[in-house]
């Protein structure tokens, strides 16, 4: 199964229309995309504005592969569940976020293992035809850098 | 000497920074922490209790409103010595009342701000005590530090 999600707060209309018209032509495909508050309306792909926590984390858990936005929630679950993540980086001269962070993020981890960066729309279908060579990373530690919780415990200590 | 325990609550909205607070809990042992969010099903992430807000940005100031008068009443009743957040706006509303409590307050700026300090973490300065990014070469002397990170 194909996860779409565009995460909590905004809608990324360009990135569902892409795997909803690669649906298209691959109708055998299963798929589920979290939309958020999306004018697009998919026609080849089951959809929901929003899904609970808890059923985002089973349908991380259940897909082969997550196709989503360039926001660290939906990396980090990826990576948690050690699946292969497509992001597409939302971009604030379209309209699609406040600033060009997510710009930055692709940057940062496209190429790691298990993350590959989808530039353009047009991309999206072209890494779908691959699904096959996307593979999922060797999985992340289930907390925050050891220096980081050090840090952190010595200021609430102290 | 026994000590007190310190009360600590630690600040997210939903997504990306409530997946980073969570990844921050191993530094919270010791601790009497509470959980505040924007979705009250996050509970089941952290043991069955948290506060729950509107969701809120910059951008919308009625929301923004209502949100900063929810966190005000949670700060009240939580009194907590310190206040450690992820983002975004919440998180920025519970350091500014926080430290009208006297509470030491840290924010941790999302990881996704990789270039530069996010629009809250900009604002936040003046409230935080420790005003810390994710991002080794966003950290200086005279701005904010770096802990470490997430991932």
């Amino acid at each position: 199964m194909i996860l779409v999600t565009v995460g909590t707060q905004l809608a990324f209309d360009r990135l569902v229309e892409a795997v909803d018209l690669w649906l298209e032509r691959n109708p055998s495909e299963k798929a589920f995309a979290q939309i958020g508050p999306a004018e697009y309306r998919p026609q080849h792909l089951e959809s929901q504005d929003f899904v609970r926590p808890d059923q985002a984390d089973l349908l991380f858990s259940k897909a082969d592969l997550i196709v989503s936005h360039a926001g660290m929630g939906s990396i980090l679950t990826a990576l948690k569940y050690k699946k292969p993540i497509l992001i597409m980086p939302r971009r604030a001269a379209l309209g699609e976020h406040r600033n060009d962070h997510q710009l930055a993020t692709a940057k940062w981890l496209g190429g790691k293992p298990g993350v590959t960066v989808a530039w353009e729309a047009d991309d999206v279908a072209r890494f779908l035809d691959d699904r096959a060579n996307l593979r999922g990373g060797e999985g992340i530690s289930e907390f925050a850098s050891p220096e980081l919780i050090a840090n952190l415990k010595n200021f609430i200590h102290s | 000497m026994a000590h007190r325990r310190k009360k600590l609550l630690a600040v997210a909205s939903g997504g990306g920074h409530w997946v980073q607070l969570l990844r921050l809990r191993p530094a919270f042992e010791g601790a009497d922490v509470e959980f505040m969010s924007t979705n009250s099903a996050y509970a089941k992430d952290v043991g069955g209790h948290l506060y729950a807000v509107t969701d809120a940005n910059l951008w919308n100031k009625l929301a923004l409103l209502k949100m900063f008068a929810e966190v005000a009443w949670v700060m009240l009743k939580v009194r907590p010595d310190i206040v450690i957040t992820t983002g975004a706006a919440p998180g920025f509303a519970a350091i500014f009342f926080g430290r009208l409590l006297g509470a030491r307050t840290v924010w941790i700026d999302s990881i996704a701000n990789s270039e530069e300090l996010s629009n809250s973490g900009k604002k936040v300065r003046r409230w935080a005590s420790a005003w810390v990014t994710q991002w080794r070469h966003l950290a200086a002397d005279d701005g904010p530090a770096y802990w470490g990170a997430v991932l």
